[in-house]
């Protein structure tokens, strides 16, 4: 019983770690004022490209940085048909979650069902031994770590920092950002790649870590499950922390349920975290005041330069 | 330095020849991407575009393939003019065929004449129900329909998968996931003997025009048109914002609803875990191809449609994976929404050295 | 401001601006203007929305790079750059529309505004001495969507105060706040004078700019036509330079005689606002008859918008008998049931409220008069009959445009603003409610929309004008109350009331809620 309780917390972090490193990125675009929901194919990029590229290679960092470049190259196409072409920023991420589909299963096609190297997981002497704890919180492959320290400080510096306050200041209200003379679409643009980046990691993590495989679509909703997380959390970064356990939680409730011999078809169970995620939706939803008081203003406007 | 310019007013010449514009910026592109995989370019365009065309009943597959996709695709641009941004549809498509296709096996030994429409109305009512709940959300709190719709896309999906692996799996059908085929009197009535021609076929494009008549002469078109460019103009005129989200949800995942029963009764005649090839992400395609216009939407329709015989053709005939399809639509999109910025504004080279303050 | 003693020595002016250019789509803004403002000058930009003021000053702060054109600055050939460079040179802007952070405190604020990290060093202490100091009392901590309009202009002068600046220009700063507030601010502005720092000064208000100016440069339609000593003129004076017309005192209303029966009754309306930086209506009761005019005073954000969308509709006020139009209890109605017991409504907002910008002329008289108008048959567009009805608004307001087909967003703000009051007007209301009739709109088309607006009221008409302007209140209307605080002062005559009684309502010193029931006075 206390094994099964381990295995589960292992998976709900591991299960957490891709949806958490997405939404940071979002998090970040989105305090900037700019709503990219494309996240779901940058997420796919990210994942094929390090696959294929740790598949050819044999070393995992270099998938890693690949996907990082891919997660990139794709936010910079949303950036620039959204924020340059100024097209509506919810059609272009979609046509970036499209796109990014597409892409990931051109590329894909000749990899299913190929094993690829993966990340090693941490194992530090002592720590990790401890029973339960251990391999609760020291058991975990670099890029769940990794994660908490981006989350770290990317909470910091939108707090604590100028470029944080600049980033917030877009956010609030860009015309006013624009006549003290920031450079809007710039600040846009590095935030919308930072999430790239990030999304493009998620996607990493999930084909050389938690799969290890490549499939077509893999990530199955995540990127829009992160998305929503943006928004549970009321853009504050320590929510996003306790959402992506919940929703990592509920992505392994099903199998633990079935191990507990509980007689749920598993296609329903399955079904969980996207039922879970409408459920948290409206109840966060519900209080639109709260919500209007830590929603960026200039979220989803599109902003054109004046003079 | 290439500077954009306001125009001031909208250009009629690109309100036509942006869509256009951009379907020869995706025919160049993905003759690159051809290139770069080792087929020749031209030759892959025209396996993709022009072959299935050419085909023996070529045309007949390319029209009942663009029926699903019209009639979602005039559903979504009426959503989409209204902002009301229903992306779920692949899911109120399932619903549709769950609901009719339930229908279906539970009578299979009714008369015709009573049991295929009352299974069009029930999956039109499926999808509406899927539709409205998303509505409902909205309205009652504040969830964003995005999310919702896209969430209940999934879910759907799920309950297919329950269905047809467990309680409705044909018992003889050797354990593959489907389930019995439709009887006789269950399917769609075709237009042409012996052939997947069905009834859809003439739907979707009289349903474009009835929507486009709604939208552009009615006052409840009128009422949806304004909430899409000014939310409160339209409250100032007294247009209820409730009312029209509930509206354009009722239809857009009725249409889907209605889609996936004709689907399902005329080309499948059966329920299948691969019901809808993606229908949900390229009617909206479709619907932004036809400058969310329902009368635009035709056209639109049976262009997409076009890629998807295409995409099975250049599989094969040229040995590319199927997913070509789904780039060349992601492209499509993209450059739809860049070319779009023409209709407002002009591209200018401007001297780099900027005029000395003398 | 420290060395003023050694600035004052210094001989020749500060500024000195000659052939300034500056061309647009469509509209010379600046047509070879020249500009001096000397040393520890008060110096007014006069002229006419559309005049080209805003374009000059913000050539000289850098937002706007001039076509041609020479800039002199402390005796030196400039050109200046962008904002960061002009602050450098030591000239600070404050806009008419603020450049604020609504959800950021003041001192993140005042920290954006500023160019290098440097300054941003002790900035919370700084701030604290320099408002205090020169009379603009900040708290640095607090968020700005908090504060009052008065308090957030006071952040965008002292965050140019904190660079020292040797010119500050302000673009209309008095427009929001109240009269005693704005006696405040001249005490601060003639110190800063005095003291070396020179302002240029953007108003329309005359009667200040005779108070406060020594000097004043006029434009007209881009050109500079003239400099005067602004004491040495009369307003009238100085109103026809700007405009080039003579003056004509607007015909005097006559008193009716007659008690009539009200018309628009409110009673006890009470809302929360759906905003949550909005002002909640309180108690808010008043009386018209037809025939009458009542002006609403107030400074922006003191309840205008939530008035305004209640008498309309838009949002519904707690009780039926709340609001009654022509005796019909119309508080749960909804825009188009209230228009059709004869109520109309001219919003603030022309863009995107009251019209929508990317639809035609015709399509936009459909949007409040297909009900009044019968412009709808067994739910289809009637096309035809809308056309001419926007057909006829153009002809008879003079909207100057090429057709019931042109697009709002063609339009100039006047004339779409004479559309849409027009839009209104034929519809032949029993009560019209507007709210900020001429904002934004060049004097002719302000002239026609007051005659339009008069002419109802002959009609039979009551009438209620929302409006921050109080020369306008003063020509239109017969009563007079105040919104503060989202709360009604009782009306008054305008024959008993002065600018200083009711400036001191829109303080919200002496507010007193009118009475429930109060009938029109004769």
């Amino acid at each position: 019983m206390t094994g099964l309780l381990v295995a589960f917390l292992v998976s709900t972090i591991a299960a957490a770690t891709p949806l958490l490193l997405a939404a940071i990125g979002e998090l970040v675009v989105e305090r900037v004022g700019v709503l990219n929901l494309g996240v779901e194919g940058m997420m796919l990029a990210g994942a094929i490209a390090a696959f294929a590229t740790a598949n050819e290679t044999g070393i995992t960092s270099l998938g890693v940085v690949a996907a990082l470049v891919a997660g990139i190259a794709l936010a910079l196409l949303f950036a620039v048909v959204s924020l340059t072409l100024q097209a509506n920023q919810t059609a272009t991420g979609l046509a970036l979650t499209i796109f990014g589909r597409g892409f990931s299963a051109l590329v894909g096609a000749g990899y299913v069902g190929i094993p690829a190297p993966t990340l090693p997981k941490i194992h530090i002497p002592l720590l990790s031994d401890i029973p339960v704890l251990g391999p609760v919180l020291f058991g975990h492959d670099i890029l769940v770590y990794l994660s908490f320290v981006i989350l770290a400080v990317v909470a910091w510096a939108i707090r604590s920092t100028h470029l944080g306050l600049i980033l917030r200041a877009v956010g609030d209200s860009h015309d006013a950002a624009h006549a003290l003379g920031y450079a809007v679409v710039p600040i846009r643009y590095a935030a919308v790649a930072f999430g790239g980046a990030l999304a493009g990691l998620a996607g990493a993590y999930m084909s050389l870590a938690y799969t290890p495989l490549w499939a077509q679509d893999m990530t199955a909703g995540r990127g829009w499950v992160a998305v929503a997380l943006v928004t549970f959390s009321a853009w504050r970064p320590f929510w996003l922390l306790i959402g992506a356990w919940f929703f990592g939680a509920l992505m392994y409730l099903s199998l633990y349920v079935q191990a507990l011999g509980v007689p749920v078809p598993s296609a329903l169970l399955s079904a969980l975290p996207y039922i879970g995620t409408v459920v948290v939706l409206v109840l966060i939803s519900r209080d639109a005041r709260r919500i209007m008081l830590y929603r960026p203003a200039m979220l989803g406007r599109p902003f054109l330069a004046r003079g | 330095m290439l500077k954009i310019e306001a125009r001031g007013y909208e250009s009629k010449f690109w309100r036509y020849a942006s869509p256009i514009l951009a379907l020869l910026l995706t025919g160049a592109t993905s003759g690159l991407i051809f290139v770069a995989m080792g087929r020749p370019a031209g030759l892959t365009v025209y396996t993709f575009l022009i072959a299935p065309l050419l085909q023996q009943d070529g045309f007949q597959a390319l029209v009942v393939k663009a029926a699903p996709l019209i009639m979602m695709g005039v559903g979504l641009s009426l959503a989409y003019r209204a902002n009301v941004w229903n992306i779920g549809t692949d899911g109120q498509f399932t619903l549709g065929a769950i609901c009719g296709g339930g229908v279906a096996l539970a009578f299979p030994d009714a008369p015709a004449w009573a049991l295929f429409p009352t299974m069009l109305v029930v999956g039109t009512l499926g999808g509406m129900a899927s539709g409205g709940l998303v509505a409902w959300l909205r309205i009652r709190f504040n969830a964003n329909e995005i999310l919702t719709s896209l969430m209940f896309a999934y879910i759907t999906q799920y309950l297919l998968v329950y269905l047809v692996t467990g309680p409705w799996r044909d018992p003889e059908g050797f354990g593959f996931p489907q389930t019995a085929l439709f009887s006789d009197n269950a399917l769609a009535p075709r237009l042409i003997e012996d052939s997947n021609v069905h009834i859809g076929v003439v739907l979707a494009p009289l349903i474009a025009i009835g929507l486009w008549f709604m939208l552009e002469k009615t006052l409840l078109g009128y009422q949806f048109r304004v909430l899409g460019q000014a939310t409160r103009a339209a409250r100032f005129a007294g247009f209820s914002e409730n009312r029209l989200v509930w509206i354009a949800m009722l239809i857009s995942g009725g249409l889907a609803g209605m889609a996936g029963l004709l689907e399902a009764t005329g080309t499948l005649g059966q329920l299948t875990t691969t019901l809808s090839p993606g229908y949900g992400f390229t009617a909206i395609i479709v619907a932004f191809l036809g400058r969310l216009n329902p009368l635009g939407v035709i056209p639109a329709g049976l262009l997409l449609a076009l890629t998807y015989l295409g995409g099975d053709a250049a599989q094969i005939n040229l040995g590319l994976p199927n997913a070509v399809t789904g780039i060349f639509q992601g492209i499509l999109l993209f450059y739809l929404l860049g070319c779009d910025i023409l209709l407002l504004n002009r591209f200018r080279w401007v001297s780099t050295q900027a005029k000395a303050v003398r | 401001m420290n060395d003023a003693v050694n600035d004052a020595v210094k001989a020749g002016p500060l500024l000195t601006m000659t052939g300034m250019t500056k061309q647009y789509p469509g509209c010379l803004a600046n047509d070879r203007v020249s500009l001096t403002v000397e040393r520890n000058q008060i110096h007014a930009l006069l002229g006419e929305n559309g005049a080209g003021k805003s374009t000059l000053v913000k050539t000289i702060y850098g937002v706007v790079k001039p076509d041609a054109g020479e800039i002199i600055w402390e005796g030196q050939k400039v050109s200046i750059q962008n904002p960061g460079h002009a602050q450098r040179l030591g000239i600070g802007m404050v806009f008419q529309h603020f450049s604020l952070f609504e959800a950021l405190t003041v001192t993140e604020n005042i920290a954006l505004g500023l160019g290098s990290a440097e300054e941003r060093v002790g900035l919370r202490d700084r701030i604290i001495r320099i408002s205090n100091e020169y009379g603009l009392p900040l708290d640095p901590d607090r968020v700005v969507h908090d504060l009052s309009v008065g308090e957030r202009q006071r952040i965008e002068i002292v965050r140019c105060l904190l660079q020292n600046p040797k010119l500050l220009i302000m673009d209309e700063p008095t427009s929001v706040l109240t009269p005693s507030e704005v006696q405040k601010l001249f005490v601060t502005l003639r110190r800063l004078a005095a003291e070396g720092c020179s302002i240029l000064y953007i108003s329309h208000k005359l009667e200040e700019v005779r108070a406060l100016c020594s000097a004043a440069t006029i434009m007209r339609l881009g050109k500079n036509v003239g400099q005067c000593v602004p004491a040495e003129k009369t307003v009238k004076e100085l109103a026809e330079i700007m405009i080039n017309m003579t003056l004509h005192a607007p015909t005097p209303r006559p008193l009716t005689a007659s008690v009539k029966p009200p018309r628009l009754v409110l009673d006890r309306l009470t809302i929360r606002s759906p905003h949550h930086f909005g002002t909640d209506l309180k108690d808010i009761s008043l009386s018209l008859a037809g025939g009458e005019i009542l002006g609403v005073a107030g400074i922006a954000g003191n309840g205008q918008s939530e008035l305004m969308d209640a008498l309309s509709g838009e949002v519904a006020a707690g009780k039926p008998e709340s609001i009654l139009i022509d005796g019909v209890a119309a508080g749960h109605m909804g825009p188009h049931e209230r228009r059709r017991i004869h109520g109309c409504f001219v919003p603030e907002e022309r863009n995107g409220h009251g019209a929508v910008t990317t639809m035609t002329l015709a399509e936009n008289a459909f949007l409040s008069g297909f009900v009044r108008q019968a412009l709808v048959r067994f739910g289809v567009i009637n096309t035809r009959k809308t056309s001419a009805f926007a057909e006829n608004i153009i002809k008879r307001f003079d909207v100057r445009t090429t057709g019931p087909k042109a697009e709002a967003r063609s339009l100039s703000g006047g004339n779409l603003q004479k559309f849409l009051v027009g839009r209104e007007v034929l519809q032949d209301p029993a009560v019209l409610v507007i709210n900020q009739p001429t904002w934004g709109v060049d004097a002719g088309a302000a002239l026609a929309i007051h005659e339009a607006i008069m002419a109802l009221a002959e009609a039979g008409a009551a009438v209620m004008i929302i409006s921050q302007d109080l020369d306008e209140i003063f020509v239109l209307a017969d009563r007079i109350a105040v919104i503060a605080g989202g709360r009604i002062s009782a009306p008054v005559l305008k024959r008993d009331a002065t600018v200083e009684s009711i400036g001191r309502l829109m303080g919200g010193t002496t507010a007193t809620a009118a009475a429930p029931g109060e009938m029109a006075l004769a």
